[in-house]
């Protein structure tokens, strides 16, 4: 856990760190890239097509995370890693759906630019459950 | 009327053909009762009866798209100058591999192995980032295993843990394991319970009657407790703070399970791609072996890609591995970590890629992908991707099962047959293969052999 953070409060499904940095709320937030059907439908169009870009480049929130980060709908958000960053637009899904603390991304571009290289010797590299700061970039 | 799977009014001005029990390649469900209308004029498939909505999008957006068959460093050359220089860059390569191979025949992997085996390459498949630690802990602790087809006649609790079939294999449900009507499953979904175990809520939820929501990363503890509990052994009674699983949830499903006529666990890669990835496969393989002292229990993984499983069974009956295969000695070797391309390229090991039919330049670790720009990279792909993009050799080819006949397995191990709907003046994967199998033969000849190492 960063050193540097305000303040740390455990959560039934994850452990969330808050920091700021200037006005900006920055949290550490777990990262679940996963299939989606519109990924799956857009693919078949092209990987360097628009609507597969878009959707692999749009994270899921819970709407109370959203809230609390300022967030609305198509808001841009930078998620880090240890080994990267990205910018990602933002949706908001509901508390019953997907826990605070949680982003849902379809795989893509995005999400492999998260992901450590180490496979723990299985060929695997951690692809899902990778934790992430997560920021809102001011348009 | 018109009569059924006869063109409609409006189509019979059109060169239109009607194949019947086509097969779909998009996804591991391979299903292959699809009957396509194609408009042979526009060269495209107007209608696909019974695909689901990716089947549809896969059928559609295949079409005959107007690139160049073969760029060699971005111009355009010849099929001919691009397998020539193929297998010149794979001759010169200290440890050339070759990966991907889920999209595309058996009959073009095995030439892809052989390729391999004679250049003393590498060979992996997208298995590796897939269920490949499934097919670890499937080594490890064996499968109590089934066919979809048994399944579907005989499962009476049927129970995903770590995926979302609604999403990624829509079919699933109403084809195989959820809705239909089966020999011993006279009345469909009603004989059945369908559990769904994950950490959040998909679109596939609606169809459980059961959703355990686990905590993230804590699978392998569920399943362990559920081994303990099965065998009639105490847990810790903080199993619910753990992972977010009662107490009361785990007996009923232990009862479940251990009462039911015959049980089924669909592992999907919630379990692979997570912290414990084979301990969490070989976890599910071993409760479902267990099982089977009180009833009948199987388990299967959910595979992705349409001939994925091909691909483990075309490297395993040539190697003896299903991926991560090495040949640098002269003979097969296989290490998950070492020879697992994802771990190649991240350790900036190999000096040339062979890359059939998958994009690791959009899938892979940023390190893994910042080697792949750094060697000479040979793609063959119906579509432009971020791999295509960054590489020396091109080609455009032929799409299986629309535009190619061969063998699939769908992902129970079961061989099916392809019928293409319409030609592509594209050339397929196993005749590029095959040129530039040729090519690197009359190269090594009169040479020394490649020296293993």
């Amino acid at each position: 856990m960063d050193p540097d953070c305000n303040s740390i409060f455990s959560r039934p499904d994850s452990i969330v760190a808050i920091l700021f940095q200037g006005s900006n709320i920055v949290e550490t937030m777990l990262l679940v890239p996963g299939r989606s059907q519109s990924q799956g439908t857009s693919l078949n169009k092209g990987k360097l097509k628009d609507e597969y870009l878009v959707v692999t480049a749009t994270a899921e929130l819970n709407e109370n995370d959203m809230r609390r980060l300022k967030l609305v709908d198509g808001d841009k958000i930078r998620l880090a890693s240890e080994v990267g960053q990205t910018v990602v637009a933002c949706k908001a899904k509901k508390q019953d759906d997907l826990p605070e603390g949680m982003i849902f991304i379809p795989y893509g571009p995005s999400s492999s630019q998260l992901m450590g290289s180490d496979t723990a010797a299985s060929g695997m590299p951690m692809s899902k459950h990778m934790e992430v700061s997560v920021e809102k970039v001011e348009s | 009327m018109p009569e059924p799977n006869q063109p409609s009014p409006k189509e019979k001005n059109k060169n239109i053909k009607i194949v019947k029990d086509a097969t779909c390649t998009f996804c591991g469900c391979v299903c292959d009762d699809m009957e396509l209308t194609v408009d042979l004029d526009e060269h495209r498939i107007t209608k696909a009866k019974r695909a689901c909505v990716l089947g549809r999008a896969w059928f559609y957006e295949h079409t005959l798209e107007d690139r160049p068959v073969v760029l060699i460093d971005g111009k355009e050359a010849t099929l001919e100058e691009g397998m020539d220089v193929a297998a010149q860059i794979l001759v010169d390569a200290k440890f050339p591999i070759t990966y991907g191979l889920s999209d595309c025949t058996c009959e073009a992997q095995r030439i892809a192995v052989d390729i391999m085996d004679t250049i003393n390459g590498n060979i992996d498949t997208t298995t590796s980032v897939c269920h490949g630690p499934s097919g670890m802990a499937f080594q490890g602790v064996g499968e109590s295993t089934a066919t979809l087809g048994e399944i579907r006649n005989r499962a009476d609790l049927v129970i995903y843990w770590g995926g979302n079939p609604a999403e990624s294999h829509p079919r699933h449900f109403t084809r195989y394991a959820v809705t239909p009507k089966g020999m011993y499953i006279p009345n469909g979904k009603k004989d059945r319970t369908v559990v769904l175990v994950d950490v959040r809520k998909t679109p596939s939820t609606p169809v459980a009657d059961i959703f355990v929501r686990v905590k993230p990363g804590k699978d392998f503890e569920v399943l362990w407790a559920l081994r303990a509990l099965v065998k009639g052994k105490r847990i810790s009674n903080d199993i619910e703070e753990q992972t977010g699983v009662s107490r009361e949830m785990l007996d009923d499903l232990v009862y479940r399970m251990k009462n039911c006529q015959y049980g089924i666990l669909f592992l999907g890669m919630g379990l692979t791609m997570t912290r414990g990835r084979h301990f969490n496969s070989g976890a599910i393989y071993s409760l479902a072996a267990d099982l089977n002292e009180y009833t009948h229990f199987v388990a299967k993984p959910v595979r992705g890609h349409g001939n994925v499983t091909g691909a483990d069974n075309v490297v395993s009956w040539q190697t003896g591995y299903p991926f991560g295969v090495n040949f640098n000695r002269g003979f097969p070797r296989f290490n998950p970590g070492e020879f697992t391309t994802s771990d190649l390229l991240a350790r900036g090991e190999t000096d040339a890629a062979m890359i059939i039919a998958s994009d690791p330049a959009s899938n892979f670790s940023k390190k893994a992908i910042e080697h792949l720009a750094k060697i000479p990279v040979i793609t063959m792909d119906a579509k432009e991707t971020h791999t295509t993009k960054l590489s020396k050799v091109r080609f455009a080819v032929a799409t299986y099962g629309i535009n190619t006949g061969g063998t699939v397995y769908r992902m129970d191990d079961i061989p099916i047959s392809l019928r293409p709907a319409f030609d592509s003046p594209f050339p397929t994967d196993q005749e590029i293969l095959e040129g530039i199998r040729q090519r690197i033969r009359k190269l090594l000849t009169g040479s020394k052999a490649r020296t293993a190492f």
